[in-house]
């Protein structure tokens, strides 16, 4: 498997994420600029967190329109894998690739906490790695990340299995408690119509080494390599 | 122009003796530009003048110590051809008039020490000290403050490991928030600020100046009245994501051998950055003002050097090497420019609109810069507390779930949870936020390095010495929780005002009782900041010398956190207990009284019970530790349940004092360990001639002591969880 990372100014997890590839993959994913508007063919893209150009304006909403943005479009059209991780999935609502929008978490406030995700589906590349139904712990690390659609958009995700996270507690209940940001129906992470592009806001790049508390996110890493060769 | 005036001069914080000396440099009357110049030079926050005296006297050199005080960051060896660079610096005043953007600043200014070296920061701390919480500021101050600490640097990407808070009324008009940077470097590529060879360029990197924060370093050498308010203009403003972009860019250059100087612009900006450079290198230096990036326009010579704009660097490159130089920060958005060039004279000239605007002897001015030796009487020491006079709890189990919900113990999770500590992907598991000391691992490697802050402003204020003494064993003990060796530390002494003897005395006697306690831990200070003045009407703040200590561990993989980590396992108690209640958090909370002497610090005992546990964690037979600090053994059993979901069934061992005074007694040099044999683990105690104690095992869902009485730890977790949201909400 070929990876990219596509790096924006103001990326802060571009290095956790190329460091979780590598140790899946054993091979070094390909560091992209956020200028450049080609680059090799890869077999999936990830798209990382942080705060791509400085995030003054609506999260996401400058990196969207970016030269990059344009080419990564086109790919994910033709079939390439692409992951959007925290700002990544920002990024991925604000240039229309996915549905909906994140909005400023319910409490206000940036929030950094290991939180429990229930699988949804796994009949994609990215979570084939996983059974429906697993409880996973992952770390949140987000000022926006409650995620909003309107009601078609939202039963449209439902009926079509396109959800592919959901906040729950411990034992794979959904609860408001175990909700960390408001998102409507728990929704923490979401499928494209043709489940190539992904987005999440929790960080599986931040637990895929048991010295960091946990191997959870590793297995989407793995998964992903297993999928796409 | 300016007349320069007598309340010209008394504004910018001259004293007549201080003008004069001015006047004799100068050999005339000085414009507003020098007058500017020397005022902020000779400010206490750059020049040191009351605290340098006695700083001196502080233990700086070891083996490992590659750069101690007096550069930007002080810089220890790691090994491997690595280092590690740090230093911690206050950030009150700001962050008492403009919570968000001083605590946010304050972040934003110790990164720029810690990169300006060559180093990649890798993890941040800070120490936050508010008023009472009952006080009508306190919320909107911590709200304002942990957003700007959590603002800024989680855009940098740079994680929040660790930290402490805590409230006491000495802060209710001056809260402290002292920032802390770690950075790590490859030893070949250690950048310093010296600028060196007559005709070098000076180049000018980063964000525009504005006029924000002008006087920002003489207003921080002032204490507060009712109308500080309106010093707000003088505190800078934040932009995070350009300091990401600086970060980048400059480690990028560094990897070039275009650098031959370079500095931040800190306290007091162009003017202190070039004046430093060009003192440290004996050069003289001339700008061209023409040639600085501004942001508005019409501004003055005068407004531009002392402007505290954030995010901009100065550096010396070598010559030929700028065009490669200027790429980069294009690459990076940044402004780039040629804004002067180093000379023989020794003198500092700007140029402005084709006139020559100031022209100082730069040696003159830097070997004049007033130095004090102020008067100070030591603070008398307190009686020692007599035990007798603080009687029995009637249920010390209900004693402690009140404490465990006060502000000094509840959790402080609303907090850290703000901040990213997970970014870079080196924070190790049990060393989060919450633990002894932080464990960020050094990327690539199996080492890690371990890093807290601490302060225990009661005991100094109570007795100077033996705080003093006490900061520094308590961070050495924290790091030696973890397994690592506390290698040296960096001083943040943030103190009332110095023109009073017995704040002086205090200063003084902290300074003893540090001095004894690195000399004897072998724990140098490597870099650290001085904040004094922090009085609002006339009202000191407790000393509060905040120590950060850092520590490295060979394998990551050996370095244990707090949490009970299985059931079954023997709880043990090493360090004597003497149930020593003076000054204790148990006096203050429980029975309202602060009196008596702080705990006294044997250093060599101390050396030795903290050498006895790093090597047993080393050695694999301790899995989890903690030292015992503010609330003493049963605060510290109840933290390591509560972290580890774990409760413990204990037998109070026999003991000949009453039992609240060994529960809540704050005897030092103490930790508690889970080992799977205690047996043997006593046995090489013995021999070390370590006092142990077995006090039970872990297991079940409370806390169980045999001759008190028993708590669900859920519950004490609810108390101990909810005070602070529900606080903040």
């Amino acid at each position: 498997m070929k990876a990219a990372v596509i790096v924006f100014p103001g990326s802060n997890c571009d290095r956790d994420i190329q460091v979780s590839l590598r140790k899946s993959m054993g091979d070094e994913p390909l560091m992209v600029w956020h200028g450049d508007s080609s680059f090799d063919y890869v077999d999936l893209i990830a798209i990382p967190g942080g705060f791509s150009y400085g995030d003054y304006l609506r999260a996401g909403a400058m990196a969207a329109k970016s030269p990059v943005m344009r080419e990564i479009i086109a790919r994910a059209n033709k079939g390439v894998p692409v992951l959007g991780i925290c700002n990544g999935f920002q990024i991925l609502t604000e240039s229309g690739m996915l549905p909906g929008a994140l909005m400023r978490n319910a409490a206000l406030k940036y929030v950094c906490r290991d939180i429990n995700l229930r699988v949804e589906a796994n009949n994609t590349a990215f979570t084939q790695g996983y059974n429906v139904g697993d409880v996973l712990r992952i770390p949140i690390a987000h000022h926006d990340g409650n995620y909003y659609a309107d009601a078609d958009t939202l039963s449209e995700l439902e009926d079509y299995n396109r959800v592919a996270f959901r906040y729950t507690d411990a034992s794979g209940n959904q609860a408001v408690d175990a909700n960390p940001n408001g998102s409507q129906n728990d929704i923490a992470g979401i499928l494209n119509k043709n489940r190539n592009v992904l987005g999440m806001m929790p960080h599986p790049e931040r637990l895929a080494d048991a010295e960091l508390g946990g191997e959870d996110g590793k297995r989407m890493f793995d998964g992903l390599v297993a999928a796409l060769g | 122009m300016f007349e320069i005036t007598q309340e010209v001069v008394a504004s910018h914080g001259f004293t007549t003796e201080e003008y004069n000396k001015v006047l004799d440099i100068m050999g005339r009357e000085p414009n507003m530009t020098e007058l500017g110049i020397f005022s902020v030079m000779w400010s206490e926050h750059c020049s040191y003048k009351s605290s340098k005296k006695w700083l001196k006297s502080l233990p700086t050199e070891a083996p490992w110590v590659i750069c101690g005080p007096g550069e930007n960051a002080g810089i220890i060896d790691i090994g491997d051809g690595q280092a590690a660079i740090f230093k911690m610096e206050s950030h009150n005043h700001p962050s008492y008039i403009e919570p968000y953007q001083g605590a946010a600043t304050g972040v934003g200014g110790i990164l720029r020490d810690v990169f300006t070296m060559g180093a990649r920061p890798v993890a941040n701390l800070n120490a936050l000290r508010f008023g009472n919480p009952d006080h009508p500021k306190t919320r909107h101050l911590i709200s304002g403050v942990v957003s700007g600490v959590g603002g800024y640097g989680n855009c940098v990407g740079v994680p929040t490991v660790g930290g402490e808070c805590e409230f006491n009324d000495s802060y209710n008009g001056n809260n402290l928030v002292n920032a802390m940077t770690v950075g790590i470097v490859d030893q070949d590529k250690i950048f310093y600020s010296a600028a060196t060879g007559a005709g070098n360029p000076i180049v000018y990197v980063g964000s525009k100046t504005g006029r924000d924060g002008i006087h920002g370093a003489t207003m921080a050498s002032t204490e507060f009245t009712e109308d500080s308010e309106a010093k707000r203009p003088t505190v800078q403003v934040g932009d995070p994501f350009t300091e990401k972009l600086l970060i980048e860019a400059c480690l990028e250059l560094m990897q070039t051998d275009c650098i031959i100087g370079i500095q931040d612009m800190g306290a007091a900006g162009l003017t202190s950055s070039s004046f430093e450079m060009a003192s440290k290198g004996g050069v003289g230096v001339e700008l061209d003002l023409d040639k600085i990036p501004q942001r508005e326009e019409n501004m003055t010579a005068y407004e531009m050097m002392l402007s505290e704009s954030q995010e901009r660097m100065l550096m010396v490159l070598r010559p030929g090497t700028e065009v490669k130089a200027e790429e980069i920060f294009k690459k990076w958005q940044l402004d780039f420019s040629v804004c002067g060039e180093l000379t023989e004279t020794g003198h500092m000239v700007l140029r402005h609109k084709g006139e020559i605007v100031a022209d100082l002897p730069i040696d003159p001015l830097a070997a004049a810069s007033p130095e004090y030796d102020r008067p100070w009487i030591p603070t008398p020491k307190p009686a020692t507390l007599d035990m007798a006079s603080s009687p029995a709890p009637e249920d010390p189990m209900a004693t402690l779930l009140h404490m465990m919900g006060t502000p000094a113990l509840a959790s402080k999770r609303w907090i850290w949870e703000q901040y990213d500590h997970m970014v870079m992907g080196d924070t190790l598991g049990h060393g989060r936020p919450g633990g002894d000391a932080a464990l960020v691992r050094v990327h690539g490697t199996k080492k890690a390095l371990a890093m807290t802050s601490d302060c225990t402003p009661r005991y100094c204020f109570a007795d100077p010495v033996e705080g003093g003494k006490q900061v520094v064993a308590e961070t050495w003990r924290n790091i030696t929780a973890t397994g690592a060796t506390p290698l040296a530390i960096t001083d943040n002494m943030n103190f009332g005002n110095p023109e009073k003897p017995e704040i002086m005395g205090q200063f003084v006697g902290v300074c003893e009782g540090m001095s004894a306690a690195c000399i004897a831990l072998d724990y140098p200070v490597v870099s650290g900041n001085v904040s004094l003045y922090n009085e609002t009407n006339g009202q000191g703040i407790h000393p509060t010398p905040t120590i950060g200590g850092v520590g490295l561990i060979q394998d990551a993989a050996q370095s244990v956190g707090i949490a009970f980590t299985a059931v079954d396992q023997d709880i043990v108690l090493i360090g004597e207990t003497k149930g020593h209640l003076g000054c204790s958090l148990y006096l203050d909370l429980i029975e309202g009284r602060s009196d008596g002497s702080p705990p006294p610090v044997d250093l060599s005992v101390e050396r030795k019970n903290g050498e006895f546990v790093r090597s047993e964690i080393l050695a694999g037979s301790i899995n989890a530790c903690h030292d015992l600090s503010d609330g003493g053994v049963l605060v510290a059993l109840t933290e390591m349940a509560l972290a580890g979901n774990i409760g413990a069934i204990v037998d109070t061992p026999e003991i000949n004092i009453p039992f609240h005074a060994w529960a809540f007694g704050e005897d030092q040099a103490r930790y508690l360990v889970t080992t799977l044999n205690a047996k043997e683990l006593i046995a090489r105690a013995n021999q070390a001639g370590v006092f142990t104690q077995v006090l039970g095992r872990t297991g079940g869902n409370d806390l169980n002591l045999s001759a008190v009485g028993s708590l669900e730890v859920d519950k004490i977790k609810q108390a101990n969880e909810e005070w602070m949201p529900k606080y903040m909400s």
